[in-house]
């Protein structure tokens, strides 16, 4: 199917349910972002962070595979 | 030879969302959504995201850092040192393929943006095609060649040097290496670009309503046309179909891209936040910045009377009358499509570096002689695309077979290696300690906890445990649901004009495309016994 085959379609303004898909579609993203981004920036830098874990965390046996 | 490594956290974000986002999140998503249901495409759009792109990003991720910390890079090395088999390595060779044939033409398409962005700063656009629409149309079919074959080769002709110019950076910075060439460039470009989106963003929403003449062609009826949720289309199987197709080729998931990224990160590396800010990013550049831009800017000039067929024709036709048409349209016609060229940019350096990584790996060459030789590769490719330029047949053909089919191919590759290979001896291994249980079933659980573990190391957010389940049943059957759909809707007529006598293009593309496959099967094959010394080595000295 052609997808710009809509541009055949009527223009409306848009109506409260465009606009609550909109901010919530919007909204949903932008808090992701900003939780992620958040985590992120605060956590120290990565060669400082790797003398704060010396020994692993999680010992994953991971070269049996 | 030293291990490349990224320089920090952000860094490896930003490139990994950069090797993302592309024209597809301002021109293909807007257009995906407003003709599958507008708002109501949202709903098969973020179950999408949760089921299929994010759940498969993390499966990347885990994969590329297991594979780099044994000193694999590339794919087919990824893939061999995943899964304890001769042939895995030569399911790898997808990961090199894709990218590499994807970057022949996305450099093209890279170009033109760069071009005009050009032609914007200069002016000579606004001057040569004013605000109709036709003129636009034969500006950008003369630029890229359209009208014959061969059209745009010759040194007059501009595409020929912003081709150049494209092909020259992108070597650069790939030569620079990961640190100093592509996180360099990625936290430069990412914050640029966000800046010129949100420009053209505010200059668009304040547009109100143009012509008062038309008061349906405002700002409002341009979200609506967007947004308004047709909630009928949810019925419909292709706005499934196109809503997994969006998330599936937005989010770079089945490029061999993200493996390659990933696999220089540190053994105690954090991947889960840091795969899902990745898709974070894409998805702030895909809904929240594609999804108010394109659309809306378009109807609030041309209303219903676009002919518009293709992405070309809404990102290189319509959006330039759109920005004719608009107070200081020179200005932000310059800022998107500059934005649009650092967007490829940040694209088309992934595509390089998993086949960089496959010749210094594979043949301990040293970066000045893969760079050159993947230099002859991508020149002779992309020489393809620009000569062969009528209709875009060439540009199209690789599109297809390599940017949509063989990604498919790859991404199910990946996800079965993941859910039932990667981590399946460690599950026997600790299921033959329990004699008496049900020893397959035994085995399945500890490989499931075993890559929950390798998930974890190092991380700072925890993947829910149902991603183990979704990934192993839901996202193989989902993604297998969309090939089959896509082979059925779009195979028979691709094969029916293929086999038509004008399709010399398109079969001498193929060929290409078979004999550089072929090509890779053998490099591969050279390297193998190489890498398998290497992960013996490895055994021994634990």
């Amino acid at each position: 199917m052609n997808p710009y085959i809509f541009l055949l379609s009527e223009v409306k303004p848009i109506n409260s349910a465009g606009w609550a898909v909109m901010v919530m579609s919007i909204g949903v993203v932008l808090v992701l972002a900003v939780y992620c981004f958040t985590k992120v920036l605060r956590l120290p830098p990565v060669d400082v962070e790797e003398h704060l874990r010396a020994p692993l965390d999680i010992d994953a046996s991971d070269m049996e595979l | 030879m030293a291990r490349e490594q990224w320089g920090s956290r952000i860094g490896v974000i930003l490139a990994v969302a950069g090797s993302a986002v592309g024209l597809g999140n301002f021109l293909r998503f807007p257009g995906n959504a407003a003709a599958n249901g507008g708002g109501a495409f949202m709903i098969p759009y973020f179950l999408s995201l949760l089921l299929l792109g994010i759940p498969l990003c993390w499966a990347e991720w885990n994969m590329g850092r297991f594979g780099g910390v044994r000193g694999f890079h590339s794919c087919p090395g990824i893939f061999n040192a995943i899964w304890r088999t001769p042939m895995s390595k030569y399911f790898g060779a997808l990961g090199l393929i894709i990218p590499l044939v994807i970057y022949m033409f996305y450099v093209v398409i890279e170009a033109w943006c760069l071009g005009y962005a050009y032609y914007y700063v200069t002016g000579s656009i606004v001057e040569e095609c004013g605000k109709d629409a036709t003129q636009y149309d034969a500006f950008f079919k003369s630029f890229v060649g359209q009208n014959a074959d061969g059209s745009a080769v010759g040194f007059g002709n501009l595409l020929i040097w912003v081709v150049l110019i494209t092909f020259v950076l992108n070597f650069i910075l790939i030569y620079r290496g990961i640190t100093r060439g592509i996180e360099t460039f990625c936290k430069i470009a990412m914050p640029i670009m966000v800046i010129c989106a949100l420009c053209v963003l505010v200059r668009v929403l304040t547009l109100g309503t143009p012509d008062p003449e038309k008061p349906d062609q405002s700002v409002l009826g341009g979200l609506g046309f967007m947004w308004n949720p047709n909630l009928k289309a949810l019925w419909e199987p292709e706005t499934w179909m196109a809503a997994a197709g969006q998330i599936f080729f937005s989010i770079s998931v089945g490029f061999g891209i993200i493996v390659n990224y990933a696999s220089y990160l540190r053994r105690n590396d954090d991947i889960v936040l840091s795969g899902l800010t990745a898709a974070t990013t894409n998805e702030f550049f895909e809904v929240c910045l594609g999804g108010l831009i394109t659309l809306p800017a378009a109807v609030i000039f041309l209303g219903t009377s676009m002919n518009i067929n293709s992405t070309f024709d809404l990102g290189f036709k319509s959006l330039p009358v759109v920005f004719a048409n608009m107070p200081l349209g020179q200005f932000f016609g310059f800022v998107w499509f500059f934005m649009l060229f650092l967007a490829a940019m940040t694209s088309s350096l992934s595509m390089l570096q998993p086949v960089i990584a496959f010749f210094e790996e594979g043949f301990d060459l040293p970066r000045k002689a893969s760079v050159a030789i993947l230099g002859m590769l991508g020149l002779v490719g992309s020489g393809i695309v620009i000569y062969f330029s009528k209709d875009l047949i060439a540009l199209d053909t690789f599109d297809f077979w390599v940017g949509t089919a063989l990604i498919y191919v790859l991404a199910m590759i990946q996800v079965f290696m993941y859910s039932y290979i990667f981590g399946s001896r460690a599950g026997w291994t600790e299921a033959i300690k329990h004699p008496g249980q049900y020893v397959r079933a035994t085995a399945s659980r500890k490989a499931n906890e075993w890559r929950q573990k390798q998930a974890h190391i190092g991380a700072h957010i925890r993947i829910p445990n149902v991603v183990t389940f979704v990934l192993k049943y839901i996202s193989p059957l989902f993604l297998l649901t969309i090939f089959v759909a896509w082979c059925v809707q779009k195979l028979p007529d691709r094969i029916r004009a293929l086999q038509e006598e004008e399709a010399t293009t398109a079969v001498g593309c193929l060929m290409f495309i078979g004999g550089l496959f072929v090509f890779m099967i053998l490099l591969i094959g050279l390297a193998g016994p190489g890498w398998e010394r290497r992960l013996r080595k490895q055994r021994a000295a634990k």
